[in-house]
């Protein structure tokens, strides 16, 4: 079944670095500290949903540079969520903080 | 500044305010030349010694963000706007350099402009910031100040002789960070100048800066030069950004440009801690990081003669 990605823009690398535990649920680290998203690539399975989390005190958007999602701004603790269905290679970025780039490559 | 008026009661009464939180820029025109001078000290200045004012820029208002380094921005604005209203003649325009909101919500937008219809200046311009325009369908402001511009964005005017240029950047941003104006707004811009007489006092605002204060953070126009391709012939260019929630300030020929404070918080100076963001300071070391920029039009008339000091 789909996995379901946490990727979660933390201030404190360390401290929610270790909440990856439940098999479904693997909470990737997005550091808004050196305004990147940590880690900069992930892989998924087609049918996965991945969802930021901005843990960050500064709100970030996530936006496909393609046009396939674009979320609005997320405040402290709130999220978004895209499903990739297609095998392909996606960027993102937030566009209050441009520096910040991603990759979502789906299998 | 050689000014001792700093000592004066309506002098410290005003720094009070600025204390407090950011105040905004006001533009005199001094001998043709545009000098931006601290609104505190042009709301103290009752025998009218500074110049005509002719316009106000506020920036970076940021209505909505409630963290720590300013838990009461709809405060900070109020101040402001009282500074506006304080001045001994009402300014026509204020211009608003962006960041309107923090997070592009409707009530955000909707308590700012509340917050400025109590401005008494007539008229009020606006470009948007990254943070205005940051929902996800990129309406919010738009449906707001649209007009002005037919929803693209960028539009110009002329006041009292002064051609004014209102520009985007910061939309269409290119991975890696730097703002971008792109090929369309820049083409309009091309044709809005032509067969003006090089004369013309030209004012020209956008949200991001339009020089390079520092890349690595992204505080700069990636495609600005060819913007300054199509003003330098101009003999009084005056180029008005916020975004670093700081003055910084340069002259390049005829061509000055200067970014405003923020009304909401203060940022740290390029380059300076892991990147840019609210910077949070103790209460009693506020005054410290903010500071003022007053102008001695008395002494140099046609020079910037700004005078930087914090508050401290």
């Amino acid at each position: 079944m789909s996995a379901r990605i946490r990727l979660a823009t933390a201030l404190l690398v360390s401290l929610f670095a270790v909440r990856a535990g439940a098999a479904d649920e693997q909470i990737i680290q997005v550091s808004a500290k050196n305004f990147m998203f940590t880690p900069a690539s992930i892989t998924v399975k087609a049918g996965t949903t991945v969802t930021w989390v901005n843990l960050d005190e500064e709100p970030h958007t996530v936006f496909s540079d393609a046009g396939l999602f674009r979320s609005s701004a997320l405040d402290t603790k709130e999220d978004f969520s895209f499903k990739f269905e297609k095998a392909g290679t996606y960027h993102y970025m937030c566009t209050i903080h441009p520096r910040m780039l991603g990759t979502v490559v789906v299998e | 500044m050689t000014d001792d008026s700093l000592d004066s009661p309506s002098r410290r009464r005003a720094l009070g305010c600025l204390a407090y939180g950011g105040a905004g820029t006001l533009f005199v025109l001094a001998g043709g030349v545009f000098t931006p001078l601290d609104l505190a000290a042009a709301a103290a200045d009752a025998d009218r010694r500074l110049g005509r004012p002719l316009f106000v820029q506020l920036s970076d208002t940021h209505i909505g963000f409630n963290k720590d380094a300013n838990p009461d921005v709809s405060a900070t604005l109020t101040r402001a706007i009282d500074l506006v209203n304080a001045m001994p003649e009402a300014p026509a325009l204020l211009i608003h350099t962006g960041d309107i909101t923090h997070l592009s919500r409707p009530a955000e937008f909707d308590l700012a402009q509340q917050l400025f219809s109590r401005i008494n200046t007539p008229e009020l311009h606006t470009v948007p910031g990254e943070h205005d325009t940051s929902d996800a369908t990129v309406s919010e402001y738009f449906s707001r100040f649209g007009k002005a511009s037919n929803n693209k964005g960028y539009y110009s005017f002329d006041h009292a002789g002064v051609h004014f240029i209102a520009l985007v950047n910061v939309l269409n941003f290119k991975p890696g960070g730097l703002g971008t104006l792109g090929a369309d707004q820049l083409e309009w811009v091309e044709n809005d100048l032509k067969g003006r007489s090089a004369s013309t006092p030209i004012v020209v605002f956008a949200h991001m800066p339009l020089w390079s204060v520092y890349e690595p953070w992204g505080w700069g126009t990636g495609d600005a030069p060819q913007l300054m391709a199509y003003l330098r012939r101009f003999g009084s260019v005056t180029v008005l950004n916020g975004h670093i929630h700081q003055i910084v300030q340069k002259v390049e020929g005829n061509v000055t440009f200067h970014t405003a404070r923020s009304t909401a918080y203060p940022q740290p100076a390029a380059g300076v801690g892991e990147g840019p963001g609210p910077l949070k300071v103790p209460a009693d070391q506020l005054a410290g990081v903010l500071g003022i920029s007053s102008v001695s039009l008395l002494t140099h008339p046609r020079s910037l003669a700004l005078a930087d000091r914090t508050l401290a």
